[in-house]
């Protein structure tokens, strides 16, 4: 049977930092990185007699996260203990959530395109809870030792389990970057792949179109880019149809990807599963929100995409294909945001933003994440550019020097001599000066030959080197031809 | 006079009449703590230089007028409680060598009002038993006969003051640590409420039933140390933010009207008979007084200690999951992969009495047994709570025996578990339940062994069963130990 006759059945489990300043069960800074086990105290590194007291903001991102993912908050919720023994994990246990989640029953839409096709699809999220996250091992082969660094121990996470709504590699990438996307908007996560603020767990199973039940499922684990989801369930969907083909079964086992040589591979099977004896953690009270909780920390949800796409193609009336792509970058949509506030042209800022600033960021010369340009600033090159204070391919030379080393566009501009003055008593000097020079044009014009009116304008262009638009000297050049007629 | 013999209150009277200064009382304790302790083993750190230094810093701040109702006064601390820079072992050859960077909050509090701390006391592993017969290092005696046991997990807090070791003492209590062993050395011991004391640096064995409190020679000292050591604490989220009060402030009480409450399990098959009578006796001394004793009932007693110990060992068994070596504690010498490592370790770290019940913990949360174990002694529990608020919605305190019978002998019962656990009977469901106890001397037995009596509390009421106790006291003559 091809593969395509196999109807996948995959579900994603996806483990988000929190941006909080502090890490969810001690005072500790959740920064990302600093000196090995500099951000740690006797709390988060597990030592006799320490307690964990929940950080209510960690509390309140996984809630915003809940309603950025349309889901039902529980009013109700409990943490529990996750135990098992690893070196990164200095207590044993992981503070984390079972039965009472913080959230439940959410929905997020995904749009894509598979095969030439526009598709869309409504993806149910099972639940979203809060959890803390392990340290890290480093390990020296050199010396043939293990090393601990507890500094991530205590860090926020969310989980994120997805229905098993998903049917191909496509969807399952779309989803991570949607909700990596609304997790972006909601400001709870900066879902840096590169940095491990976003990761995901993946589950397979293949299944004919005749059969009731799901099959076997796999696990993979720990996944840390798009690409390598796209690239693990494209070999697992292959790997499990060819094992279902030849007749043998699936295995239910937890398998790792291995990025360099683009396959999956065995990590435990069911029977090594741990047995992790949840039970409620007893030094956390339970969670209680009241009505007002809820509806306070719902309303402090910022702007989402989709209220901006509908913004941006409505009142805006920006091309829905701009406009999407806009919006599909968080750092973009805000750039443009506040530009628009310095400068209410919307379309000449998003066509700079997708023409200009996309463009370098593609090659690599800008970095979104901590642009050298403000977007006051770039709102002013755009205006300057529109109302012709310098020309269009002088706008783009000044902000390659601000997407390089930033600075205002009106100092470069004047430095480079770029703005265009407009002066009218220097462009009539210069036209008087064409005109005395090239009398055989002159005179072919006034005959009625106006085809001369083209070398005539170049003769003035040139001359004054850019400090007229072309828009003036045209008016001034017909003007003064006129005048002699 | 010998200053040692002096309670808390007295202490602080005689220091502030400048009768007697803090270094002198400090040297006094010591002194006795050279002769005495050798055999009676209560201490597993004597901080003589520490203590001395204190003594001086507290005299300087009693004679600038800067008194705290602790200001000087030499107590012992059990060595389950964090101590910034003193060795804190909980007994256990695992945490040997374990010097927390931290106070608890209840030692900070302390420290606050300038205490003398003479030192760690000694107690069973974790906190676990009875008898303070599973400590690794010090197996401490009972200052009234040092063939017998002093109690336990508190043993050393109570044999210490006992044997006036100490004035007073820092205990825990999970299931009786600090009732039990303050009956059976014949001193008053006090389980708060839960959350009336914050846990914060108090080593775990049942985080939602372990409670700090004061072991002392009477229950009014114990109300001085609860106001000291009392209150809500940031880094304990099961602490509780209550007004505040003063716990002495029933002392002198009238027990006219108080009704008390006598349940009749407490007093069933398996309390030995002195026990019973003497309770019973000290029932009839309140209702001379002016208590109306009333008869209450409480049928789930008899699975109390089941679901104790499924509810304990379960917590335990996490709780104690952190000791692999890796961070600190004993690391075996046997090399190997990680799992081989922590195997090790923890196999030689902690002793019988721990392991059996990390392994009892680990059996009863396992997938598959958790709702007919750890689910059901959840239920239980919540059944317990809900007598115990039946019988206060009609009386204020509720009178029991301590533990079914006085001190028994060192090598008694170590070897039987099942009759060790079933000893706990009278005072697990106080903490099952979240409720303050005292205990109190109410006789002795025919050898002179103390017997003691549980007076138990409303929620947040600690300050009538002190009040009540020390009514009681105050008509009774105790028998000090002749150490």
């Amino acid at each position: 049977m091809p593969v395509s006759d196999y109807i996948p059945v995959i579900g994603l489990e996806i483990h988000s930092e929190l941006l909080t300043k502090s890490k969810v069960f001690c005072t500790c800074s959740a920064e990302f990185g600093g000196d090995k086990n500099s951000r740690c105290c006797p709390v988060c590194s597990g030592l006799p007699g320490t307690l964990p007291i929940i950080n209510q903001t960690a509390v309140e991102y996984a809630v915003k996260a809940g309603y950025a993912l349309g889901c039902s908050i529980n009013k109700f919720s409990v943490f529990d203990r996750k135990n098992y023994f690893y070196p990164d994990l200095p207590k044993a246990y992981q503070i984390s959530q079972l039965n009472l989640p913080l959230c439940i029953n959410g929905t997020v839409p995904i749009d894509y395109e598979e095969n030439g096709e526009k598709k869309h699809k409504e993806i149910r999220i099972n639940r979203i809870h809060l959890e803390e996250d392990a340290g890290k091992l480093i390990h020296d082969d050199l010396n043939g030792v293990s090393l601990a660094d507890y500094n991530r121990c205590g860090i926020p996470l969310i989980e994120i389990v997805t229905e098993p709504d998903l049917s191909s590699p496509e969807e399952a990438r779309t989803l991570v970057e949607k909700i990596s996307l609304l997790l972006q908007y909601a400001g709870v996560s900066d879902c840096k792949m590169e940095q491990g603020s976003i990761r995901c767990d993946v589950n397979i199973s293949l299944m004919k179109p005749t059969d009731k039940e799901f099959g076997t499922r796999a696990e993979i684990k720990n996944l840390n880019s798009l690409k390598s989801i796209y690239r693990t369930v494209e070999y697992e969907i292959k790997r499990q149809a060819r094992l279902l083909d030849r007749g043998e079964k699936i295995v239910q086992e937890t398998r790792r990807f291995d990025d360099n040589k683009g396959e999956t591979r065995t990590m435990r099977t069911k029977e090594d599963a741990h047995d992790y004896k949840y039970f409620p953690d007893p030094d956390i009270r339970q969670v209680n929100f009241t009505d007002e909780d809820l509806s306070r920390i719902r309303n402090s949800l910022p702007e989402m995409p989709y209220e901006r796409l509908e913004k941006y193609t409505g009142k805006l009336s920006i091309p829905e294909k701009e406009a999407r792509i806009i919006v599909n970058n968080k750092r973009l949509s805000d750039l443009f945001e506040d530009a628009l506030k310095c400068y209410n042209n919307p379309k000449s800022l998003v066509n700079f933003i997708i023409g200009e600033i996309m463009r370098r960021m593609n090659l690599g010369e800008i970095d979104i994440e901590k642009p050298m340009f403000t977007a006051e600033l770039m709102a002013k090159l755009v205006e300057m550019s529109d109302t012709e204070k310098v020309t269009k391919s002088d706008a783009k030379e000044i902000f390659r020097e601000m997407a390089e080393k930033g600075g205002d566009p009106e100092d470069i501009a004047k430095r480079e001599g770029m703005i265009i003055e407009n002066d009218t008593g220097k462009v009539l000097e210069v036209i008087d000066s064409v005109i005395a020079g090239n009398e055989k044009a002159v005179n072919q014009y006034k005959s009625g030959d106006v085809k001369v009116f083209g070398f005539l304008m170049g003769q003035c262009s040139k001359a004054l080197r850019g400090a007229a638009t072309p828009k003036v000297i045209k008016e001034e050049l017909e003007k003064k031809l006129k005048s002699l007629t | 006079m010998d200053v040692t013999s002096l309670s808390v209150k007295e202490l602080r009277a005689g220091l502030d009449k400048k009768e007697f200064s803090s270094p002198e009382i400090t040297a006094a304790y010591l002194d006795r703590i050279k002769k005495i302790d050798g055999s009676l083993e209560s201490y597993i750190t004597v901080t003589e230089e520490e203590a001395l230094t204190a003594a001086n810093e507290a005299q300087k701040k009693i004679d600038s007028g800067d008194v705290s109702p602790l200001s000087g006064i030499p107590l012992a601390i059990k060595d389950n409680i964090c101590t910034d820079g003193v060795k804190t072992t909980c007994a256990s050859k695992m945490l040997e060598n374990f010097i927390p960077p931290y106070n608890a909050t209840a030692m900070e509090k302390l420290n606050a009002q300038g205490i003398v701390m003479l030192g760690k006391t000694s107690m069973d592993e974790f906190a676990m038993g009875g008898s303070t017969q599973t400590s690794a290092f010090k197996k401490t005696k009972n200052p009234y006969d040092l063939t017998r046991v002093p109690g336990g997990s508190s043993g050393g807090s109570a044999a210490a003051v006992g044997a006036r070791l100490c004035a007073a003492a820092l205990g825990s209590d999970t299931g009786g640590s600090i009732r039990q062993p303050a009956s059976f050395c014949g001193v008053t011991g006090l389980k708060p409420t839960y959350g009336r004391v914050s846990r914060y640096g108090l080593v775990a064995f049942a985080s939602s039933l372990d409670q700090i409190g004061p072991i002392a020679n009477t229950a009014e000292d114990c109300g001085i140390i609860l106001n000291a050591v009392c209150g809500y604490d940031y880094h304990d989220g099961t602490s509780e933010n209550r007004p505040e009060e003063d716990f002495t402030a029933k002392v002198g009480m009238s027990m006219k009207g108080v009704k008390i409450a006598i349940p009749a399990e407490f007093y069933a098959e398996g309390i030995d008979e002195d026990v019973r009578k003497a309770v019973l006796a000290a029932a009839d001394s309140y209702k001379a007084m002016g208590a109306e004793l009333v008869d209450v009932s409480m049928p789930s007693l008899k699975y109390a200690v089941a679901a104790y110990y499924l509810i304990a060992s379960a917590e335990a068994s996490s709780n104690l999951s952190r000791y692999d070596g890796i961070k600190y504690g004993h690391r075996s010498d046997i090399t190997g992969d990680y799992n081989e490592l922590i195997t090790a370790s923890r196999s030689e770290g902690f002793g019988d009495e721990v392991k059996r019940r990390i392994l009892l913990g680990n059996y009863a949360l396992c997938s598959g047994y958790y709702d007919a174990y750890y689910g059901k002694a959840m239920a239980l529990k919540q059944k317990i709570r809900e007598e115990y608020n039946e019988i206060f919605g009609k009386c204020d305190i509720i009178l029991t025996p301590t533990a079914p019978g006085v001190a028994y002998g060192v090598n008694e019962n170590i070897h039987d578990p099942k009759k060790m656990y079933q000893a706990d009977i009278c005072t697990v469901t106080v903490n099952i339940a979240s409720l303050p106890a005292i205990s109190t001397t109410c006789g002795y037995d025919g050898k002179g062994m103390p017997i003691g009596m549980s007076l138990i509390g409303k929620m947040w009421d600690e300050a009538t069963i002190i009040g009540a106790a020390s009514a009681f006291e105050q008509g009774f003559e105790r028998v000090p130990a002749n150490i």
